[in-house]
């Protein structure tokens, strides 16, 4: 049971080249806004026509540009959550789920649909209409819809992204248990790093409409393959650099890196986990310091080059640090990484 | 007084209603996936009767359906009926007339509804006429009302086209607006008077369904945001 992407779509100036791989697993499509999620999404569910390309579901061939296969959206048989859910306004919770029931006698349909407004604890809301519903009820509606299309694979279209934040921690939970019923490849399209790495197994990163080979989390946030992706796992330093005899110098910087650099010039990214305070080998001054939610971070600049690119660093808790003060700190050179052009 | 007039505008308003309504909602529906240029070339085309001189509509009709026109004449040859000049001929002119108003008002409607829906419907497995008829229709329930009513109003007034092709015979063409016109050539104020009276009564029955359509939508407009944001 796998889906297998391989397609390219041009939109005006923007180029869409998806390729990927997912068995019965959950695969993150990570990328910021406008990267091609979305539009990829959409050729998967035969909403939009791939220029050129192949999609195969279950062995069966969905879109195949040479043979000229192109099956419609209701034969595709993939659940596609959409990011407002896309409820039919007019119709009540039940009546919604109704939609999504593709065969069998009104009494049959009725009882799906009661047992799928049960396990999706939709009880009691069946007559309201979805304007009346929280954002999470709209969610689980949309979802049960899905379900009992019986789908061979489900899309998530940045399946958070229409509530508030405050919800989404338990939003989250719930999603990820109503999917575990669920076997079969799911694509789950967010630009939230985090939101990948507690729902996700595998991930797949899209920088400006290409997709990146497919890596599970772990490789992800320690060895980044590229320096968007980098920054997508939240890295704050991206630092330039220049060659120097036994590696790459920081710009200004009195650092020396055993980086192996080809070219005269480099970025250096530099994720927290480079960075060690307190008895380090490096000095440098307390410019700023950032009081975030449950962490401090201070931004650093060379002593000696206060124009120089500065480095912004979270405290271990119990290290405190006034600005203007003097804080000592080491990199360790295997965490960091050598972009080049 | 004869109510012919009355009975025979209400008729003609009513069966071109019912044209321009499935006319109207297909020409909105498929003309929005055409190309940009033809797009806006048909646009253009099927608004112009909204705004040019009702008696130019007429001519052009009389032009294409007179008795000696190409498609009068074939009609008359072939079935001995004679297009013009018959209480139906008037059907032609509000027809054509009116069609831009039905058509530029369910358009804006189509523009409105958010596509998703369709294409959520589409992954579901519904078919395209279901998602066309339970799902958008319904969404766009309002503005096609409006539409629909906008445009019966309006075959109901029309008067420069529909006395060009259909002309004025008591008790045959006569219309609601021929009336009153042919009342006044001949200073029967008295009777003239209670056409105008007929007429105003409809048309304000017609106006105020479409502000309560309006309202509504209104309502529940705002109703859902407030639902949305509690």
């Amino acid at each position: 049971m796998s889906l297998y992407v391989d397609i390219e779509k041009r939109l005006g100036a923007f180029y869409l080249r998806s390729k990927f791989e997912v068995a019965d697993e959950t695969l993150a499509l990570l990328g910021a806004s406008g990267c091609g999620k979305s539009v990829t999404l959409k050729c998967i569910a035969g909403i939009v026509t791939p220029d050129r390309g192949r999609i195969v579901l279950n062995g069966r061939v969905l879109f195949d540009s040479e043979k000229r296969t192109d099956l419609t959206p209701q034969q595709r048989r993939v659940g596609y959550l959409f990011q407002q859910y896309a409820l039919f306004p007019n119709m009540t919770v039940e009546q919604n789920i109704l939609c999504g029931i593709r065969a069998g006698s009104r009494s049959e349909k009725r009882a799906l649909a009661a047992e799928k407004l049960r396990m999706f604890r939709l009880e009691g809301l069946e007559k309201k209409y979805p304007a009346q519903l929280s954002g999470g009820q709209q969610q689980r509606v949309a979802l049960a819809r899905i379900l009992c299309s019986e789908p061979q694979a489900i899309l998530l279209d940045e399946p958070f992204s229409a509530l508030d934040s405050y919800l989404k921690w338990n939003l989250e939970l719930e999603l990820s248990d109503l999917l575990t019923g669920f076997h079969g490849p799911i694509l789950w399209v967010s630009h939230d790093l985090g939101e990948c790495c507690r729902n996700c197994q595998k991930v797949c990163v899209m920088e400006n409409g290409a997709s990146s080979p497919v890596t599970d989390m772990e490789t992800l946030v320690r060895y980044p393959a590229t320096q968007s992706a980098a920054q997508l796992t939240g890295c704050r330093n991206f630092l330039p650099a220049h060659r120097c005899e036994g590696g790459v110098r920081l710009d200004g910087w009195d650092i020396l890196l055993p980086l192996h650099a080809a070219g005269e010039r480099a970025t250096v990214s530099v994720p927290d986990g480079a960075i060690t305070v307190e008895g380090g080998t490096h000095t440098a001054r307390v410019s700023r310091v950032i009081r975030d939610l449950n962490a401090t971070a201070v931004v650093l600049r060379a002593a000696e080059a206060p124009d120089a690119p500065p480095l912004c660093v979270v405290l271990p808790e119990g290290v405190r640090a006034a600005e203007g003060s003097t804080l000592s700190f080491s990199l360790l050179a295997d965490r960091c990484r050598l972009w080049e052009e | 007084m004869d109510w012919y007039p009355l009975w025979n505008s209400l008729r003609i308003a009513a069966i071109s209603t019912v044209i321009i309504f499935f006319a109207g909602i297909f020409a909105a529906y498929y003309i929005a996936r055409l190309p940009r240029l033809i797009k806006g070339v048909l646009d253009v085309v099927l608004t112009l009767p909204l705004v040019l001189p009702p008696t130019v509509v007429g001519y052009l009709l009389l032009r294409v359906l007179g008795p000696q026109r190409v498609i009068g004449a074939w009609v008359l040859e072939t079935f001995g009926v004679k297009l013009v000049m018959t209480w139906w001929s008037a059907i032609f002119a509000t027809t054509v007339v009116i069609f831009p108003l039905m058509y530029r008002t369910v358009r804006g409607a189509f523009e409105a509804f958010d596509e998703t829906l369709a294409y959520s419907g589409q992954t579901l497995g519904l078919s395209n006429a279901y998602i066309f008829w339970r799902i958008r229709m319904p969404c766009c329930r309002q503005g096609v009302l409006a539409g629909t009513v906008l445009a019966f109003a309006r075959a109901l007034g029309e008067y420069g086209a529909t006395s060009m092709i259909a002309g004025y015979t008591p008790g045959r063409t006569a219309t609601i607006s021929t009336t009153v016109y042919q009342l006044w050539q001949t200073n029967n104020d008295a009777l003239a008077y209670k056409w105008v009276a007929v007429n105003i009564a409809i048309s304000a029955v017609v106006l105020l369904t479409v502000n309560m359509l309006e309202r509504r939508s209104l309502l529940r407009g705002a109703s859902r945001a407030r639902s949305v944001k509690a």
